[in-house]
């Protein structure tokens, strides 16, 4: 067959909603205004870890203009994203675990009413003692250190133990060993846009809550939870997000109490978070303690991987069961592995939850497994790249986990990034003080489960067509900004031919759009693609046959394409699409169509499977050069070279940006940016002056190579393009910054105090706990996994 | 959002109005020009005034003028903008056009005023916090506490000195002209400065900086400020060396004053320096037993971004950097460390 | 157990009544409003003159989220009252359109994917208008200067700068 020519998909289109931002038009959350609106605040507490004796609220409520007063015995219900753990209060009831729990909320006339209010409200606070480290989490054993009640053993939030393959024969095969510790320590999100809700509780009893999401469905189904309403009487919208990156995925306290303050007062309520607690609701990256021991031939061939993952996870569960899993879930996807086993565990500590940012639970193994092979590579003299080059996964096969990998082309990554960076040139060639480090990555494209089990499918997209040719797309997920809403307009536009402008897209509304599971784990193009694709499909058999019968041309012949739908054979035999489609709606009636995706069935079957398997791995591979000055340490990125198989670019424009905000979040977190606490357990600076993100002054340009292997599983072959980029750029640096002065930085982030001290052989190296992990699952990839086919 | 407290906002038609009104209204008063330092701490509890004083839009702080007999005269009320951006400041002393265009951002220079920098509130990462933070930590001495929360046996606040211009200043011998409600006087900014975090400023509260006045004498001066902070725009100094120096043709040190800043409360002259330099040839020698004694009393401690002891370290170099840089003599880096071995 | 608090920041908040009238001249037009001398001119555009186009990120000079131009220099409107932009000419991202038409920086950034979530855009936009007024021809380490007090989470600044040279170099319409 030959390849098809497309239309838009692949074109550098502007996005649909650009220019609105770009003149100031798009209502962001905190841009909503209601009439008679209140303004809500949320009281924190400033102890990381106390009982709650009482809260007294007489004196905030008798305020002038306060409306209404929310303890946590207003909201008792437990909440949390993930079903099995469920341990987030709106409001804490008991205990606050972290300084900056919520425990209060007020509805006033103004913002500066409501924090006047707040400093009215008495809390009773019994101050306990702590946990803030992994260490001290794994071993409190005190009743009265359990940070959660159901905790059977210390501050345990989840500890798992994985053996796939015959990992003890293959260590013993194996003619080195390598073993490792490394410490990633936690970082934030930090979207330029603070978070914000708007609750506003109708007259006929029904809910309204606007909100800075990438959630909406799982913010809908937390919300009539905790309220005890019928999923039917609210109605979630997510605003145009100003940047989320993972940080806006779970439903959070300040979306509760808009909505039950709204319920209180009869009028709406708006809660803005300051900066300030935008970082205790954090839901950032893990600090993660990593110990790991690999197997290799002299010749480089990996034998086996032992790793090891302390993740310190903060006072809730947030995401946690999954970002235990993803530490050792994807070690197998890039480089043939024999044998892997992983053991990790995830602790609760009095600090704000840990949860998904870009590349949730696998940039920290990524970072230490790159490392330990750059280390290798070294020990037995062979260049790094070659190492990785002689053992990558094969596209179409199992890997010693089960998970399926289809299409790969990680080779070819490597080898153009290879080239375009001049490598062979350059590595351990460049002058001393100047240095070029490897790494190479895999992700998956969106995960193969949702967050709550059921049969329905992942992502829906409903089509409506409209007299003179308008076609409106439905569908639930949430543009962060990556072009969510654009996506749906390029495969509607490229199917029906149509311009962009003919095509209306609403998305994020619990009450018009069908259900899509989020802006998370890089699923959205994928998944929304495919289900737009086939609502299109489902259209055309409804449209095609009509024009045929007009036009006297076999279906088969057709084709749409510039506004038309026309004869391949005759191009001049045509009818436009709006006629068509008025055709069409006198023989069918009212035209629409759903279309529905879902991901491939999960073979794998043990506890944990649910993370890793995905509809397609993306796959990376970045060389970074930096110099660093070996007095002081300061290190001065020179260029990011990234090379990154996504399918199919839907549109370069988009995925470049993509490529280059990652590298831009990557290169902050190897260097600068860290999530930190003080022996109080208070944020050490939650400050956006203080905690260092990077400015236009350290950020380097960005070359990316764009390699498309069309994916059978992805919507015109495409696969992830959103956060994979981010995994192999932190390694890289370490890796660069080894070839540029000879030390190795084990530690995130590489700041110049921590590189003086190497270079004066002062660094510590990391130290991981011992601990009982439990005893492993054992699996082997056996029957019922079928490798993918070629398409 | 975070807001800012009611407050009156009084308008003063002159510098010596301004300074009487804050004479009467006492403790409860405090000025603002740019508004850059003071609206922040506002929004953060940490300065609670009832009443500001604006001086905004007052003429008799506006101007920067290089006079033949006076010197350099810098108008308090010129934001950092101007002053980096002023050919006269840019060829004479390129270490204030830099001082001046290093502070925080393009944004908060064109607001942000000289005088403003050269009084800004000294820094401490556990006072420059919310009000909610510092309550929660329990307050520290320097607002509405007892004790120093980076070292509680300090009898003194520890906050850290961050102005960058100042520095520069205290290098070129500059004064500042104070009115007060009685009138004018010039101090040395020399005498101008205490190495305490809550009272750094001698001067009297309700005395303003009308003008910096820069010598006739120290317009031939070479003169250099390097500044060590962790990005290249944003962030204060976590250490900051001015540096100005004459020599006569054979390379004889004819003066030198060497000032540290963010390593103390106060700016720092590093006298050991001048003492070693002046009168001797500058060699590779003598710089590094220059960069010795500046490190010697450089102490930074535990509050501001990274590691105390790498600023510490950092003084050294960064001291040796710039008189190497001003005498023109190349110096050899220090190299710990190696390339590792081709594959 | 809550400890006890100097309370000189709560005497000091008393809702804030102390209102005056302003007058503004935004974008072109004379407002008049009458509003809280404590308010910021980020508030004042935001809150009293439905301007939402202005963004805030942290309200304390640290972001430069909030930049808008007064006299054509970029400052950030959190830290300058209300009353301190009176007699000045503010122009705000709604401002920069002519005729219904986008200016070129406000093109150039839409189309050549400068903008993800675009949040900071209409911030970075004015920055940008300001210097290619002063100065037509910035090289990118120019551009790159100027734009140092916007902090970007999306895009690493790469399409930013890009857009900004597409219209110096006349690429725009």
């Amino acid at each position: 067959m030959k390849p098809k020519v497309f239309s838009v998909i692949g074109k550098p289109l502007p996005k649909i909603d650009a220019l609105a931002k770009c003149v100031g038009d798009t209502r962001y959350a905190d841009d909503i205004e209601l009439p008679r609106m209140l303004y809500g605040k949320l009281l924190r507490s400033p102890y990381p870890h106390a009982r709650i004796k009482a809260v007294h609220t007489d004196k905030a409520a008798k305020l002038d203009g306060v409306y209404a007063v929310l303890t946590g015995a207003d909201l008792p219900e437990k909440f949390g994203i993930m079903p099995s753990s469920q341990d987030e209060e709106a409001l804490a009831v008991e205990k606050a675990r972290y300084a900056g729990d919520p425990v209060a909320a007020v509805a006033a006339a103004s913002e500066s009413v409501a924090e006047e209010a707040l400093r009215l409200i008495e809390v009773d606070y019994e101050p306990l003692k702590p946990i803030l480290s992994i260490e001290e989490a794994l071993t409190s054993n005190e009743e009265s250190d359990r940070i959660h009640a159901w905790n059977r053993r210390a501050n345990i939030h989840k500890a798992v133990s994985l053996e796939f393959g015959d990992v003890a024969g293959c260590f013993e095969q194996a003619e080195e060993i390598f073993e490792d510790t490394f410490f990633f320590q936690g970082n934030t999100h930090l979207p330029m846009e603070q978070y914000c809700a708007i609750g506003q509780y109708g007259p006929q009893d029904k809910l309204t809550l606007w909100s800075s999401t990438q959630t909406p469905h799982y913010l809908h189904r937390a919300l009539a939870k905790v309220l005890k309403l019928p999923m039917a009487r609210i109605r979630v919208i997510a605003a145009p997000v100003g940047g989320g990156f993972g940080g806006k995925s779970d439903p959070f306290s300040h979306e509760i109490c808009a909505a039950k303050l709204s319920m209180v007062t009869g009028r709406p309520v708006k809660i803005t978070l300051t900066r300030e607690e935008s970082f205790y609701v954090h839901r950032g990256r893990h600090p993660v303690k990593m110990w790991i021991k690999t197997g290799v031939k002299k010749d480089g061939t990996l034998q086996a991987m032992h790793f090891r993952s302390f993740l310190d996870g903060g006072g809730y569960s947030s995401y946690g069961l999954a970002s235990v899993y993803y530490t050792g879930a994807l070690q197998t996807v890039t480089y043939k592995l024999p044998a892997y086993k992983f053991e990790g565990v995830r602790v609760f500590t009095n600090k704000p939850p840990c949860g998904p940012k870009r590349g949730h639970g696998t940039p920290q193994p990524r970072y230490a497994v790159e490392i330990q092979l750059d280390k290798i590579a070294e020990k037995l003299g062979m260049d790094p790249i070659e190492l990785r080059l002689k053992q990558l996964v094969e596209p179409n096969s199992i890997t010693v986990n089960g998970l399926r990998i289809s299409t790969c082309g990680l080779k070819e990554c490597i080898e153009k990034v290879a080239a375009r960076a001049e490598w062979k040139k350059k590595f351990r060639r460049l002058p001393f003080g100047r240095g070029i480090g490897f790494a190479a990555s895999g992700y998956i494209s969106g995960a193969g489960l949702p967050i709550y089990w059921n049969e329905m499918p992942h992502s829906g997209v409903q089509l409506r067509l409209d007299r003179g040719g308008g076609i409106t797309v439905f569908c639930g997920s949430a543009d962060i900004g990556q072009g969510s809403d654009s996506i749906l307009a390029y495969a509607v536009a490229e199917e029906f031919g149509v311009e962009l402008a003919d095509i209306r897209v609403v998305t994020a509304d619990t009450d018009l759009t069908p259900v899509d599971l989020g802006s998370y784990s890089s699923r959205v193009t994928v998944m929304t693609g495919n289900a737009a694709i086939q609502a299109c499909r489902k259209l055309k058999e409804l449209l095609l046959p009509v024009a045929s019968e007009l036009l006297e041309v076999p279906v088969d012949d057709l084709e749409m394409a510039e506004g038309q739908v026309r004869s391949r054979s005759y191009p001049k035999r045509a009818i436009s699409f709006a006629e068509c489609v008025e055709k069409a709606e006198g023989k069918h009636g009212t035209l629409g169509a759903t279309g529905s995706y879902w991901p491939p069935k999960n073979p794998r079957g043990f506890k944990g499977a649910g993370v890793g398997p995905t509809p397609a791995y993306s796959y990376s591979a970045s060389i970074v050069e930096l110099s660093c000055d070996p007095e002081t340490a300061e290190v001065k990125i020179e260029k990011v070279w990234i090379a990154h198989d996504c399918g199919r670019a839907f549109n370069p424009l988009l995925v470049e940006g993509q490529s280059e905000g990652s590298v831009y979040m990557a290169l902050g977190e190897a260097l600068m940016e860290e999530q930190v606490f003080r022996k109080n357990g208070l944020h050490k600076f939650p400050s956006i002056l203080d905690y260092k993100s990077p400015t236009t002054l350290e950020s380097p340009e960005v070359e990316t190579i764009l390699i498309e292997t069309n994916d059978p599983e992805g919507p015109f072959g495409a696969k992830e393009a959103g956060q994979g980029f981010l995994l192999p750029v932190i390694p890289a640096v370490a890796n660069a910054l080894y070839d540029a002065i000879g030390v190795r930085i084990d530690e995130i982030p590489i700041t110049p105090d921590k590189i003086l001290r190497a270079l004066e052989g002062r660094l510590k190296p990391v130290s991981v706990p011992s601990f009982d992990f439990p005893p492993p699952i054992k699996w082997q990839p056996g029957e019922g996994i079928e490798v993918p086919q070629k398409s | 959002m975070l807001r800012l407290p009611d407050f009156n906002y009084i308008k003063p038609k002159s510098l010596k109005e301004a300074a009487r009104l804050l004479a009467d209204l006492g403790p409860e008063a405090m000025a603002v020009a740019g508004g850059t330092d003071v609206y922040p701490k506002m929004k953060r509890g940490q300065f609670t005034p009832r009443h500001l004083v604006s001086l905004r839009g007052l003429a008799e702080m506006k101007g920067i003028r290089a006079q033949a007999k006076e010197g350099m005269w810098i108008g308090a009320g010129e934001t950092l903008t101007r002053v980096s951006q002023n050919s006269a400041v840019q060829r004479r002393f390129p270490a204030l056009a830099h001082a001046a265009g290093s502070v925080s951002t393009p944004q908060l220079r064109n607001a942000g005023t000289i005088g403003g920098n050269v009084f800004v509130d000294t820094r401490c990462n556990y006072y420059d916090q919310t009000f909610f933070w510092r309550e929660a930590a329990g307050f520290c001495m320097k607002k509405d506490g007892d004790i120093c929360l980076v070292a509680p046996k300090s009898r003194s606040c520890l906050a850290l000195f961050s102005s960058d211009t100042a520095p520069v200043l205290l290098s070129l011998s500059a004064r500042a002209l104070l009115v007060g409600p009685d009138g004018p006087r010039a101090v040395p900014f020399d005498e101008i400065y205490r190495d305490d975090g809550m009272h750094f400023v001698t001067k009297r509260p309700e005395e303003l900086l009308k003008a910096i006045l820069i010598p006739r004498a120290s317009f031939g001066l070479g003169n250099v400020y390097l500044k060590l902070r962790r990005r290249g725009s944003f962030d204060f100094p976590i250490l900051g060396v001015a540096a100005a120096l004459s020599a006569d043709r054979e390379g004889t040190c004819l003066s030198a004053k060497l000032v540290l800043t963010a390593v103390a409360s106060a700016p720092k002259v590093v006298d050991e320096a001048s003492r070693l330099l002046v009168g001797k040839k500058i060699s590779r020698e003598l710089i590094e037993a220059a960069a010795e004694a500046a490190a010697r009393v450089s102490h930074p401690v535990d509050n501001a971004d990274l590691d105390y002891w790498y600023r510490k370290r950092m003084t050294g170099v960064y001291v040796k950097r710039a008189l190497a840089g001003l005498a023109g003599i190349e110096l050899e880096a220090e190299r710990a460390g190696k390339k590792p071995n081709q594959v | 157990m809550r400890k006890s608090r100097k309370d000189s920041k709560a005497k000091s908040e008393q809702n804030g009544l102390k209102k005056r009238l302003l007058r503004l001249k935004v974008n072109g037009e004379l407002k008049e409003v009458a509003t809280e001398t404590s308010k910021t001119l980020l508030e004042v555009l935001r809150e009293d003159l439905g301007l939402t186009g202005t963004k805030h990120g942290c309200e304390v000079g640290e972001c430069g989220t909030c930049t808008v131009l007064i006299d054509k220099q970029p400052v950030l409107s959190c830290l300058v009252l209300g009353v301190e932009s009176e007699g000045t000419e503010i122009v705000t991202v709604e401002g920069l359109m002519k005729d219904g038409r986008p200016h070129p920086l406000q093109r150039a950034f839409a189309d050549s994917g400068a903008t993800q979530c675009g949040y900071c855009i209409p911030g970075i936009i004015l920055t940008a208008k300001s210097l290619l007024d002063e100065n037509p021809r910035p090289s990118r380490d120019e551009i790159r200067e100027a734009l140092s007090g916007n902090l970007c989470r999306c895009t690493g600044y790469v399409k930013i700068l890009d857009a900004v040279e597409q219209v110096v170099r006349g690429e725009v319409a």
